[in-house]
């Protein structure tokens, strides 16, 4: 029950705390005058949330289209096309997400939405990936026992295939959400907005406090989250 | 009933089918085991009984329906399966494991938990202890009995069993397969039974079918395949002790009334007595019974020299070993063998004394029958 609330809120509770710690010190003790007028509670606030906004609105067409699609590749007649897939899905992912920014950038153009959907792409691969893998890896036995006493696919892929691949699934949304946090700071060169605005801003007027502030709050946003769904993760896997 | 017709398999890309024009039926009420080599096509035949495997040619029907034209996930539902690789479900425990038909045909929930119980008990896991465990916490043999609990519980009129016993020791694999005769004698289910194991296919089949290369070779009761094996083949899976092999065929009750031999002594039998019991024993020892009948110990005649006392309590000596009546004379063999005596107590289960046979009994039921 300790441990529960220890893993559960006092952590996560602890690291947010950090972050506003981070935040009120910053604001409240400016190096100069120009530190003070880019550090205020409300441009930080919006860099927030436009980043929270970037990173979910990304992720959850990830998840949705990511698990889908390995759902689907996973079923046995689109196995082989599923391993092809894999396999360019695994060279997508050594693309810098820099370049895949860029290359949104020239294909669409400036803002949000743009940066929206770049992020969404580079985030579904680990998730179609991982969602792919955990079902495909799962016991042919196990899947045939099911079969044998009657279950329909539909329910051998609710049952069965889902729950015992969910480990690896979450793995792969936790790997998106690092990657996704990570990347949401490039936005701003494409005029997507977050972290990366007070990133940049510090680095052209060249001031420290400022890069360290937009930088720690994004490195904290992707520890609380990686956090988070680690401890979701380690619930799921009770059984091995 | 189960009636294969001329049924083939060929799997894509193999150059010889796995299974070649098997005719067989298996009656209502029956248990057919499959015997032979590996890969001979043992699997393959059971799996497209229940449609996992479509045959590529022949028919196959199920108490006279064309099990090719049932809807797959009806006709499973209705026949437990015992696969080779127990393929239980890693993610849920032992209970929701065996509850996974039940659940599906949406039985009440107090039903369903009434079920798990008896099914867990009936193979020897203890409900108190493993209901909540993962299939990642017990043994392959306590797997492969979770398994058989999974298959049975809902009753099937029709179960098909891929080795189920493959896994356990040869004490514990005695034990289920005596316990499963039983069931099945009260329930009469129609099997098929695969094994590798020669003496297993004799213990529990009605009908014995033996295989290769994806052919019938023979298919007879066993004591029929014992007397008159079809081929070479045959005759060399059944071995060359055909006749010590028939005391699988024999259970102790059947002979238990016609040996004759020394009532036991009760606890409290005074020493004159015991002793005139001993003269009339075959085999220098009684058994000691107390007032319920239950087995207490044996008394040899060497014992009541070694030690002083005026009844037969003070005399007795504990027993290793016994086996109940529905075991098998090969059992009682077994047990013969491993105590390094020419007797056996024989008990019902509830530890009641019911006789005790020995080695000559043995070797005249192998006479006999020879
Ligand atoms: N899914 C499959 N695809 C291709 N070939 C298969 C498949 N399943 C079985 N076979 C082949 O069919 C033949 C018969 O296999 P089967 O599993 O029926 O043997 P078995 O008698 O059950 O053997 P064992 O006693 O080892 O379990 C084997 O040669 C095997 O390689
Ligand atoms: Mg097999």
């Amino acid at each position: 029950m300790f441990r529960n609330l220890w893993k559960w809120i006092i952590i996560p509770l602890l690291l947010v705390t950090v972050g506003i710690v981070i935040v009120i010190y910053t604001v409240n003790n400016p190096t100069d005058s120009l530190v003070a007028r880019v550090l205020t509670y409300s441009n930080v606030l919006r860099a927030l949330s436009e980043h929270m906004s970037l990173m979910l609105v990304s992720m959850f067409g990830a998840i949705l289209v990511g698990g889908l699609v390995g759902i689907l590749l996973s079923r046995p007649e689109l196995y082989y096309l599923g391993r092809g897939v894999e396999n360019i899905v695994n060279i997508g992912q050594t693309i810098p997400s820099l370049a895949i920014l860029a290359l949104f950038y020239t294909i669409l153009g400036l803002g949000f939405r743009v940066a929206v959907f770049a992020l969404f792409l580079y985030s579904i691969l680990p998730i179609l990936r991982n969602t792919f893998a955990g079902i495909t890896s799962v016991d042919t036995s196990v899947i045939e026992s099911a079969k044998g006493m009657g279950m329909s696919p539909f329910r051998i892929l609710a049952k069965i295939e889902l729950p015992i691949a969910y480990p690896i699934i979450i793995a792969g949304i936790r790997t998106a959400v690092v990657i996704n946090v990570g990347a949401a700071t490039l936005a701003t060169f494409i005029g997507g907005g977050g972290f990366g605005d007070l990133i940049v801003t510090g680095l052209s007027v060249r001031r420290d406090m400022v890069i360290f502030t937009g930088a720690g709050l994004a490195a904290l946003t992707a520890i609380i989250l990686d956090y988070i769904i680690g401890q979701v993760e380690q619930r799921l896997v009770r059984w091995s | 009933m189960i009636r294969l017709e001329n049924v083939t398999k060929k799997f894509p890309g193999m150059k010889a089918p796995a299974v070649k024009g098997l005719n067989m039926e298996v009656k209502e009420g029956d248990v057919c085991v499959l015997v032979g080599p590996s890969g001979c096509g043992k699997t393959t035949t059971m799996k497209m009984i229940n449609r996992i495997h479509e045959p590529t040619s022949g028919a196959i029907y199920i108490n006279g329906e064309d099990a090719l034209k049932m809807n797959p996930i009806k006709l499973r539902l209705d026949i437990g399966y015992v696969i080779q690789e127990i393929g239980l479900f890693p993610h849920m425990t032992i209970e929701e494991n065996v509850a996974t038909v039940p659940n599906e045909k949406k039985w009440p929930k107090d039903k369903i938990s009434k079920k798990v119980d008896e099914m867990m008990t009936l193979v020897g896991l203890d409900p108190k202890v493993y209901r909540k465990r993962y299939p990642s916490a017990l043994s392959g043999g306590q797997r492969q009995r979770v398994g058989v609990a999974r298959a049975m519980v809902s009753d099937p009129p029709i179960m098909l069993m891929d080795e189920p016993f493959g896994a356990v020791d040869p004490i514990t694999r005695a034990r289920l397969q005596n316990e499963f005769l039983r069931i099945q004698e009260r329930m009469g289910k129609t099997i098929v039974f695969v094994t590798h194991d020669i003496d297993e296919a004799i213990k529990m089949g009605d009908t014995i079918a033996v295989m290769r290369d994806g052919c019938l070779v023979q298919h007879a009761t066993p004591s029929d395949l014992l007397s008159a094996p079809a081929d070479e083949f045959v005759a060399s899976l059944v071995g060359r002790n055909r006749s010590i092999k028939r005391l699988h065929l024999v259970r102790i009750r059947e002979i238990l009334q016609e040996v004759d031999r020394a009532k036991p002594a009760t606890v409290d039998m005074p020493l004159d007595e015991l002793k005139k019991r001993l003269e009339d024993s075959d085999i220098r020892s009684v058994m000691v019974v107390d007032r319920d009948n239950k087995l207490k110990g044996i008394i040899g005649v060497d014992d009541l020299k070694k030690k002083t006392g005026e009844v037969a309590a003070d005399y007795i000596q504990d027993i290793t070993e016994s086996v109940t009546s529905d075991a098998t004379l090969n059992d009682a063999l077994s047990v013969m063998l491993e105590c390094g005596e020419g007797y056996v107590a024989i008990v019902n289960e509830d530890d009641q004394y019911e006789g005790t046979i020995t080695l000559g009994d043995l070797l005249n039921v192998v006479k006999e029958d020879g």
